[in-house]
C-alpha cells in the first residue's frame, strides 16, 4: 500500500479543513488584540468569547469557567501546582495514580521535591484506578486528587463519577486531565463533579499549542503566568485569538458527529482486536475489554521488542506508537504496562493503535497482515523465542 | 533516526540465526532493559571462526549491531575478534544515535560472551578475556516469568 496509514491519533489527529478554514481571518485581517477598545478589536473579543462558549457547552459549564492554556500539559502543570499552593493552609498531601501521563506525574515530583506529599494510587490489571485505595489514601490535610479520565496509553476509562462523589464526600478537589476523552466521550463536569479539567485541541482534529484549563467557579486558584488581565487575570498574555476560534470549531464538529463517530470507531477497534488476537499467537490485549476509548487498542505481541516492530511498520506506511523503553529513550518500559502488572520483556513489545473516523476496514486489513508477517519475522530473530519454543517442545 | 547502514543491517540482517551443535554460545543482555543478544559460534581446531549466527531481541539499533558484530568476527582468530570494540561495530555502522550506544556494548560483550563460553568448554584460557558482566544465566529465572 503506498498510501500512509495513519493509526496514531492518540499522538496527535489531523487538523480538519473546516477548523484551519476557521482560523485563517484571524490570522489574517481580523488581527485586532481582544483587550483593546476599540470596533475593530471588539470583533477579536466576540470571537474570543464565542469560542469560550462553544467549549463550555460541551462540558456543560459556563463561558468563564474554562481557561485557554498553551496545551493540555501546560493546564495539568497549572490545575497541581496553583492548587498545591493556593491551598496549603488546608495542607500538603496530594492524589493522584501511577498511571497518569507524565505532565501530571512529573509535576508531582516536583511538588515532592517542594515539601508536598503525593500518594500515587495503583491500577488493577486492566487499568483502573482502586477506589477502595483512593478513598483510604485521603487525609484531613489532602487538598487534590487528580486523575486522568482515560488514559492515553491503554484507553482505560476511569471511574470518574464515583472519584467525584469521593472527593465530594472528603471535600477534596477533584482533578481531572481529559486530554484523551475530551472529544471523545460524553463529558458533563456538573454531573461528574469535576472540579478541574485538562483538555488539549490537537487530539480532536483541532491546531497544536492550545488546550483549556476548566476551573469551576468557586474553587481558589492562583494565577500561573502573571501579567495582564487576560484570562481573569488568572493566565496573563494577548490570547491566541486563531487558535482558540479552531480548538471552538474543532469542539462544535466534534459534538455534532461524536455519536456516528464513535459508533465508526468501535466497529473498525474491535474488529482489529478480534482480528489480532485470533491470528497473532502469545499476543495480549492490554487496559480494560470494553470500558476503553473507543479508538484505542493496545497489544503486547510476547518475545518481541516493540521499536523493531514500529520501525518495520513504518516501512509498511503504518504510523504507530508503542510503550517500548526504546522509543523513549530511557531503559524502562512504559510506567502504565508496569502499572498493570505486566513483566518487563512483555511491556517492552507492546504496540499502540489509535484509530479515527477516517480509517477503513481495508486499512485495517492491511496493517493486521503486515503486524502478522513482521512479528514472526522478528520472533524467528528473538532468543526469547527460541527459549520458548525449546522449553515447549522439552515438555512434550 | 538511524543511519542508512543500520537500517540496512536492521532490515537485512546478516547471519541471523542459529548454527546446529555450534562450537560455542553466548548470551547477554536482560529482558529488563529489553536488549538480549545470542550469538553462535563455528570455531575450527584453528582457532578460526568459521561461522557465527546470532538471534536478538531488541530494538532496530540492537539488531543492527548483532549484525555488524557477526560481519566483523567470521572468519577471524580468536584473537582478531576479540579486538572487536563497541566502537569498531559503531563506525561499521557509520554510527549510533547516543541513546542507542549501549547495543554496541552489548555486541561487543555477546563477541566476548561466546568466546567465554568455547574457553570454558575446552578448558583453555584466552588471553585478555574477561568474564561478561551481563551474561544471560544470571537473569534466567525472570525470563520465565515471561512464559504466560
Amino acid at each position: 500500500m503506498e498510501k500512509k496509514i495513519y493509526l496514531d491519533n492518540a499522538a496527535t489527529t489531523k487538523t480538519r479543513p473546516e477548523v484551519v478554514e476557521a482560523m485563517l481571518p484571524y490570522f489574517g485581517e481580523l488581527y485586532g488584540n481582544p483587550s483593546s477598545v476599540y470596533e475593530f478589536s471588539a470583533l477579536s473579543k466576540k470571537a474570543l468569547d464565542e469560542s469560550r462558549a462553544t467549549i463550555a457547552s460541551a462540558l456543560g459549564c459556563d463561558g468563564s469557567e474554562i481557561y485557554f492554556t498553551s496545551g493540555g500539559t501546560e493546564a495539568d502543570n497549572w490545575a497541581l501546582i496553583a492548587t498545591a499552593e493556593a491551598y496549603e493552609q488546608k495542607g500538603k498531601h496530594i492524589i493522584t495514580s501511577k498511571i497518569e501521563h507524565h505532565a501530571v506525574l512529573h509535576t508531582c515530583e516536583y511538588l515532592e521535591k517542594r515539601g508536598f506529599e503525593v500518594t500515587y494510587i495503583d491500577v488493577d490489571e486492566n487499568g483502573i484506578v482502586k477506589l477502595d485505595q483512593l478513598e483510604k489514601a485521603i487525609r484531613p490535610t489532602t487538598t487534590l486528587i487528580s486523575i486522568m479520565f482515560a488514559n492515553n496509553e491503554i484507553g482505560t476509562i476511569q471511574p470518574i463519577k464515583e472519584i467525584g462523589e469521593i472527593a465530594k464526600k472528603h471535600n477534596v478537589l477533584f482533578h481531572t486531565d481529559a486530554v484523551q476523552a475530551f472529544g471523545q466521550l460524553e463529558i458533563n463536569v456538573k454531573d461528574l463533579g469535576i472540579d478541574m479539567l485538562s483538555a488539549s485541541a490537537h487530539k480532536l482534529n483541532g491546531p497544536k499549542g492550545i488546550g483549556f484549563l476548566y476551573i469551576r467557579k468557586g474553587v481558589k486558584i492562583r494565577s500561573f503566568i502573571h501579567g495582564g488581565a487576560q484570562e481573569r487575570g488568572r493566565r496573563a498574555g494577548t490570547e491566541n485569538v486563531p487558535y482558540a476560534v479552531g480548538f471552538a470549531k474543532a469542539v462544535e464538529i466534534a459534538v455534532k458527529t461524536m455519536k456516528e463517530r464513535t459508533e465508526k470507531e468501535l466497529q473498525l477497534r474491535d474488529y482489529l482486536i478480534k482480528r489480532i488476537l485470533s491470528e497473532i499467537p502469545y499476543t495480549r490485549l492490554n487496559g480494560h475489554r470494553t470500558k476503553r476509548l473507543p479508538n484505542n487498542a493496545n497489544f503486547s505481541f510476547q518475545f518481541i521488542e516493540g521499536e523493531s516492530l514500529l520501525i518495520m511498520l513504518d516501512m509498511k506506511n503504518i504510523c504507530a506508537s508503542s510503550g517500548s523503553a526504546c522509543t523513549s529513550g530511557s531503559l524502562d518500559p512504559s510506567h502504565v504496562l508496569l502499572a498493570i502488572g505486566l513483566p518487563h520483556e512483555i511491556a517492552h513489545g507492546s504496540l499502540r493503535l489509535t484509530l479515527s473516523h477516517e480509517n477503513t476496514f481495508e486499512e485495517l486489513d492491511y496493517t493486521v497482515e503486515v503486524i502478522k508477517e513482521t512479528v514472526e519475522k522478528l520472533r524467528k530473530m528473538s532468543p526469547l523465542y527460541e527459549d520458548f519454543v525449546r522449553s515447549l517442545n522439552a515438555n512434550r | 533516526m538511524y543511519t542508512q547502514k543500520v537500517m540496512d543491517h536492521f532490515m537485512n540482517p546478516r547471519n541471523m540465526g542459529e548454527i546446529e551443535n555450534p562450537s560455542c554460545v553466548g548470551t547477554v543482555g536482560n529482558a529488563k532493559c529489553g536488549d538480549i543478544m545470542r550469538m553462535y559460534m563455528d570455531i575450527d581446531e584453528n582457532g578460526i571462526i568459521r561461522d557465527v549466527k546470532f538471534k536478538t531481541f531488541g530494538c532496530g539499533a540492537a539488531v543492527a549491531t548483532s549484525s555488524m558484530a557477526t560481519e566483523l568476527v567470521k572468519g577471524k582468530t580468536i584473537e582478531e575478534a576479540l579486538k572487536v570494540t563497541n566502537k569498531a561495530v559503531m563506525e561499521a555502522l557509520d554510527g549510533l544515535p547516543p541513546v542507542k550506544v549501549h547495543c554496541s556494548l552489548l555486541a561487543e560483550e555477546a563477541i566476548h560472551a561466546a568466546l567465554w563460553d568455547y574457553a570454558e568448554k575446552h578448558g583453555i584460557k584466552i588471553e585478555g578475556l574477561k568474564k561478561p558482566k551481563s551474561d544471560i544465566h544470571e537473569d534466567e529465572e525472570e525470563m520465565d516469568k515471561a512464559n504466560y
